[in-house]
């Protein structure tokens, strides 16, 4: 689609001589500032001045760069699986043996949560559920680093997150059984939380389409915090797994995002596994983190169990993406999905379970912090016992009320689609409501708030 | 985009909590479908030997749908090397189980897992088609084939037609994808995009309604075309229906109806899963109204259509129901309606009628409102008839 000075200037011969040329006139035409900066190529320079790649050294040796030689990017962390800062000389976690404690608590009750809803699955009580076993840390941990009126954009294993920002138990059941307390309108599959303020916008279930969205709000809310100086800067957020990066919107958002310097955390949790297909299959290359590097980004790859490495390194991201009026980063959080897909997924069918069993004794980020609290001696095996038993009342609780709820009213299926209601929906909703009152026994209307009135 | 691919077995299966409000005991019309005694899936294998579209004294057996895809990749597989068949998770059988074995059978040259990217699926798919291969590419779910619109739009549709005397094309190439709502998939796991590739003049847009038709179609577009074939499978099919197979090769054409059931006083033109409800509602009416008989036609092929078959039934009829269960605003209704009225106006003893999605999204607690039902379908044969 690109058209070159060249083939400007044969097309204005073309003109000249009587061809209708307008019809290209609409194409991108490469802008003509952008070929004079490149004219400036010094006699004898030892280095390249196009304008694609300044400072590249000429070289009279060629030679490929081979990703296999290059080293693996290192995993950041502050502390191993025993619960043991590692590097003895650097400063204690600059977290307060309070804030660690409810990093741990709302890691438990996610945990908790997945645990109940899971079985009810199973038991037919909700129709789909996705836990997020193994990533806790990844989520709590980088959301504990955000500031209420930093914006998130999730994927859909991010429960975590939601539960760091606020979102009640009570949000959760409300969604999961799509009642009228839904701020969802009873419309989303379960998970797909969403929430205003702190605001984490509700989950979309196509992969990857989030990451540019993310870019383009976080240009937004650069733009009107300079507009307004007073308040303070924002960023954004942005949840993905690693095969949502192989999505073209992740390489589109990457990339838009460094050229408009736009304030945005990427973070990929890269748990091994898109479904059935292991990383293998989904990339060549040093994972995910490699990439943000080509774009011109700066990447840390964190180990994801760690609590403390992944809140680290967000508030690090967080101080970035700030710094010189705004700029991405990416934050590659490693995991391992101890779970299934989702309750609809049985992963024993490509993976073998004593893999899985491996990974699960072997380190989890719930049992690292807690062995952490236990080290400070700041908790205790009675406590933690409690804290359990307590939870799983909770959550039963919430459970309970939330799945006698009514649904919301039939209207909520036509509203929001416009902002008002067309004209040609509200013959639809007449037609329906003909319909339900013809055929009173074809529809159970019982569930619904405001039964068959919902349609007036 | 991808998904949240919660696929598999539940999505293919009637959920155990109804999200939409299960019918009342006194119901008659918005019954589960029974698809072990519906009349509109080969029960026995003497019922698939009397139809002339089936290979005759053919060996047979009882498959439901995801089975007969397998046995058509199989099929196809086996014929020739040229075959590839490849998306996401298609390594270890697919989420729906439609690949089962066949990368053991084949290795994985031919059959393999790809990244997680739909645009790259079709993409590499149109090069390999475009080099004399028939590739088979699977899209997860049909609502995740929208990064692969560019492709499928600008590229595969347009191939031969830019190409011109180069005589370059993308025979064989046949894009597959799971569609259609399950009543509980909600936005993003429900919807039934076959109107808007149809509206590209370019690309064959096939929907089965069985198994076995899904076989004879299947292996039609990647040997009997070479035009580029979008196969779009009601995943509420994949283990609900399941009839008699043909074992060996066999092939039905596209853009050719089948008229299911003869009748003399309404034709009702509908594709893919709701000509089951179909089904249940003209025996409905047959039962309500003696002497009623009501004409069923299943287009298989979308686009390009048979219109003449359409057009002579209602012609005969004179009344005409269009069923489907994707949006009705510019859907496929709009045009099969306009078709007949403009080729059997005088005929007409009643306006065209649509029963269809209403003009939403697939909202989670309103799926059972906003899609087609049989007593929908019941009542518009009723207006139609008493027009």
């Amino acid at each position: 689609m690109l058209i070159t000075r060249e083939t400007k200037m044969s097309l204005k011969i073309l003109a000249r001589n009587g061809v209708r040329s307008q019809h290209i006139s609409t194409a991108r035409i490469i802008p003509a500032r952008r070929w004079s900066s490149s004219i400036s190529q010094q006699p004898g320079s030892d280095s390249v001045r196009f304008p694609g790649a300044v400072n590249s050294k000429f070289t009279s040796k060629m030679a490929f760069l081979k990703a296999s030689d290059l080293p693996a990017i290192p995993t950041y962390r502050v502390m191993d699986s025993d619960g043991h800062q590692v590097d003895k000389a650097r400063p204690a976690p600059d977290v307060t043996n309070e804030e660690a404690l409810t990093w741990y608590k709302n890691m438990l009750s996610v945990s908790i949560m997945d645990v109940v809803m899971f079985e009810a699955q199973r038991q037919g009580r909700l129709s789909f559920y996705m836990v997020s076993a193994g990533e806790e840390g990844i989520t709590v941990g980088s959301a504990a680093a955000l500031t209420p009126d930093d914006v998130v954009f999730a994927q859909y294993r991010e429960a975590g997150v939601f539960q760091q920002r606020g979102f009640t138990l009570k949000n959760f059941m409300s969604q999961l059984f799509a009642n009228d307390n839904d701020a969802g309108r009873g419309r989303n599959m379960p998970v797909h939380y969403g929430q205003n303020y702190p605001r984490m916008h509700t989950i979309s279930s196509p992969l990857a389409t989030q990451i540019p969205q993310a870019a383009g709000a976080a240009y937004a809310l650069k733009l009107q915090d300079l507009q307004n100086p007073n308040r303070d800067p924002r960023i954004v957020a942005c949840y993905f797994g690693e095969g949502a990066a192989s999505e073209g919107d992740f390489h589109a958002a990457l990339n838009i995002a460094a050229t408009r310097s736009c304030p945005v955390v990427f973070i990929c949790r890269n748990n091994g596994y898109a479904i059935s297909t292991p990383t293998l299959e989904q990339y060549r290359g040093d994972g995910i983190a490699s990439r943000g590097v080509g774009y011109g980004i700066d990447t840390i790859r964190v180990d994801g169990n760690d609590i403390f490495a992944v809140n680290e390194a967000m508030k690090e991201a967080r101080r970035l993406a700030l710094s010189e009026g705004g700029r991405p980063v990416l934050i590659e959080a490693m995991s391992y999905r101890v779970s299934h897909h989702s309750t609809s997924d049985d992963s024993f069918a490509y993976r073998a379970r004593v893999e899985v069993e491996d990974w699960k004794r072997r380190d989890n980020p719930i049992i690292r912090l807690r062995k952490w609290l236990e080290n400070q001696g700041i908790w205790s095996e009675d406590q933690d016992k409690q804290t359990r038993d307590e939870m799983r009342k909770a959550v039963l609780k919430e459970f309970a009320a939330a799945e006698t709820e009514k649904k919301p009213s039939l209207r909520d299926a036509f509203s929001d689609v416009y902002e008002e209601i067309t004209e040609e929906q509200r013959e639809q909703m007449a037609e329906l409501k003909r319909i339900l009152e013809t055929y009173p026994d074809e529809y159970d209307l019982r569930p619904y708030k405001d039964g068959i009135k919902g349609l007036d | 985009m991808a998904s949240l691919r919660t696929s598999f077995r539940s999505l293919a299966q009637t959920p155990r909590r109804f999200y939409s409000g299960a019918p009342t005991a006194a119901a008659k019309l918005n019954l589960p479908i029974d698809y072990k005694t519906t009349p509109i899936l080969h029960h026995t294998s003497a019922s698939l030997s009397n139809t002339s579209e089936y290979p005759a004294g053919a060996t047979s057996k009882r498959l439901n749908l995801y089975q007969a895809i397998n046995s058509a990749l199989r099929t196809a597989l086996s014929k020739s090397d040229r075959t590839i068949v490849f998306g996401e998770d298609v390594g270890f059988g697919g989420v729906f189980r439609c690949s089962m074995d066949l990368q053991t059978e084949f290795g994985s040259d031919r059959v393999f897992n790809t990244p997680l990217t739909e645009q790259g699926i079709a993409g590499f798919a149109i090069g390999a088609a475009a080099e004399g291969m028939k590739p088979i590419a699977e899209i997860q779910f049909a609502d995740y084939v929208f990064p692969a619109f560019d492709q499928i739009v600008n590229e595969a549709a347009k191939f031969r037609y830019r190409e011109g005397a180069t005589g370059i094309n993308v025979g064989g190439l046949v894009i597959r994808m799971p569609c259609g709502a399950v009543g509980h998939g909600a936005l993003y796991h429900s919807q039934s995009p076959e109107s808007l590739f149809a509206h590209i003049p370019g690309l064959r847009v096939v929907m089965p309604r069985s198994p076995a038709q899904a076989k004879g179609l299947l292996l039609s577009s990647i040997f009997e075309h070479n035009d580029p074939v979008i196969f779009m499978e009601p995943k509420i099919l994949y283990r609900a229906a399941v009839e008699y197979v043909p074992n060996e090769y066999y092939t039905i054409p596209l853009s050719k109806a089948e008229v299911i059931k003869p009748g003399k006083d309404l034709t009702i033109i509908s594709y893919g899963q709701p000509l089951y409800m179909c089904s249940s509602a003209i025996s409905a009416i047959e039962k309500t109204m003696p002497g009623v008989s009501v004409e069923l036609i299943d287009l298989r092929t979308i686009y390009p259509w048979d219109r003449q078959t359409v057009i002579n039934s209602v012609k005969k009829t004179g009344r005409a129901i269009v069923v489907h269960e994707s949006m009705i605003n510019y859907g496929v209704g709009a045009e099969v309606a306009s078709t007949i009225q403009e080729n059997a106006f005088l005929r007409l003893e009643a306006p065209v009628k649509r029963v269809a999605g209403w003009s939403t999204h697939t909202g989670l607690s309103y799926e059972q409102f906003i899609l087609p039902d049989v007593a929908r379908i019941y009542d518009a044969i009723k207006q139609t008839l008493e027009y």
